[in-house]
């Protein structure tokens, strides 16, 4: 049996007060193994990146659990869970956030040396995720000269450089063309086959697909699941 | 889909008897066709009568061997250029069944749409699990992969097909909008009743 490396346990999430209140999250719970990839469903403000947020120790939750590996994320001092989120939790954001004044490679590297990692071990780990994402012609180049496709791609490469067990992706190839999102997805999982955990946030169910699981997620609610066990002699294929 | 011109774009390749047609146009297209026998002998006499196809003899189990005529290669290399004509309407069980459903009182249609997104993200996963085991690189796996795709991309479109009516459905439904419907009347039209 595969460890847990992430759960979330009974999570609820409510934003504003009174009037404003939002309820993004009514309960949500989920675990998520080594070498398991689960895939995140959901029509627009049902959750998703609220889910993903938690999970990654970027917000808290208003009531409920986090744990990963075996440490719960509302319980760590700030220290301790900015390391954690460093050294263990890939993060790849809606949006990118990469650094505009630091290359694509010191984009990259910059988690590994901030631990600690020497400058040229970090660069050669750091391009190694790069040419996974087939832009390693793009190391010495800044954010703002490369496409938005390739920015999004560097953010992938940033989120499962180093030693990272759990990996977060929100929408990670919504800037890509459907082959450039294929070779991405291909290369996450041979990630996570390698005994990472992975939540993976998408409206493209071709993408949701190449996960274990698929989680539909409605009104801050977990609703429906549909595992990925079913091999294709079952089916007839 | 055309029996008579895969066959024609086959033999413009070389010579080739009956069953061996077979196996060629099932290996080349991934294994997703598999035509009988027997269909492929009378599509070689119908295509030999039209002067598109010629007998080169039998082989020592005596199987007759045939080929493309000048005429026929030419037909093959128009067909093998063109594009097919769009039908939408050739498909669809799913959306006659809904726009039935709709229509008749009592019927869970939402559970019908579920039950259908259900299935064929099942038949996604399914088709994802297959490609992620072949070789990308094998050029003998490329028919497979080309009609993979295709199903891959059908699928995907009927989910978001499916996850749009779910919304037009509700909406439908929240401004109390009733599609349901009585029988009508018989129309008086249709075959007369014998009156003498
Ligand atoms: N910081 C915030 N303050 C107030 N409300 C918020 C905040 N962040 C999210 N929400 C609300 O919480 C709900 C869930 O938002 P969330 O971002 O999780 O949706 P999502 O499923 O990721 O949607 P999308 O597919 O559009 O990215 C929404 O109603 C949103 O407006
Ligand atoms: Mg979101």
């Amino acid at each position: 049996m595969s460890k847990v490396l992430l759960e979330l346990i009974d999570v609820q999430k409510t934003y504003g007060t009174g009037e404003n209140e939002v309820q993004a999250l009514r309960g949500a719970s989920l675990q998520v193994k080594a070498g398991e990839l689960v895939a995140i469903m959901g029509a627009s403000g049902s959750g998703k990146s609220t889910l993903l947020t938690i999970a990654g120790g970027l917000e808290v939750p208003t009531t409920g659990d986090v744990r990963v590996l075996d440490s719960s994320l509302p319980t760590l001092k700030p220290t301790q869970l900015a390391t954690l989120r460093r050294q263990t939790i890939g993060y790849v954001f809606q949006d990118f956030n990469l650094i505009p004044s630091l290359t694509v490679i010191e984009n990259v590297a910059l988690p590994l040396e901030l631990d600690g990692m020497k400058v040229r071990k970090a660069r050669k780990a750091a391009l190694d995720a790069l040419v996974s994402m087939e832009i390693g012609e793009l190391a010495n180049r800044f954010p703002d000269e490369i496409s938005g496709g390739q920015r999004q791609r560097v953010a992938i490469a940033r989120s499962f450089v180093g030693p990272r067990q759990v990996l977060l992706a929100d929408e990670p190839t919504g800037a890509l063309d459907s082959k450039t999102s294929e070779a991405v997805i291909r290369a996450l999982r041979k990630r996570i086959d390698a005994g990472i955990a992975g939540v993976l946030v998408t409206h493209d169910a071709k993408l949701a697909a190449w996960a274990d699981r698929i989680l539909v997620i409605r009104d801050g609610q977990i609703v429906e699941e549909i595992s990925n066990n079913i091999t294709p002699e079952q089916f007839g294929a | 889909m055309s029996v008579r011109a895969s066959i024609l774009a086959v033999l413009t390749m070389g010579e080739c008897h009956g069953y061996q047609l077979r196996q060629e146009i099932e290996s080349r297209t991934g294994g997703s066709w598999q035509i009988n026998v027997g269909q492929i002998y009378s599509t070689l006499e119908r295509l030999e009568r039209d002067g598109l196809v010629e007998s080169a003899g039998s082989n020592e189990q005596g199987q007759t061997r045939y080929r493309a005529t000048a005429t026929g290669s030419v037909e093959a290399q128009l067909w093998l250029t063109s594009a097919i004509e769009a039908s939408p309407e050739a498909r669809n069980e799913l959306a006659m069944k809904l726009a039935l459903a709709v229509t008749i009182p009592d019927c869970d249609v939402e559970k019908l749409v579920h039950a259908q997104r259900v299935q064929t993200m099942r038949t996604l996963q399914v088709l994802t699990a297959t490609k992620r085991d072949v070789d990308q690189n094998d050029p003998a796996e490329l028919p497979w992969l080309l009609v993979a795709d295709l199903n891959i991309f059908n699928c995907e479109a009927e989910l978001r097909w499916l996850e749009h009516i779910e919304g037009t459905l509700a909406r439908s439904a929240a401004r109390g909008l009733n599609p349901n419907q009585t029988l009508s009347e018989p129309a008086k039209r249709g075959r007369p009743t014998k009156t003498n």
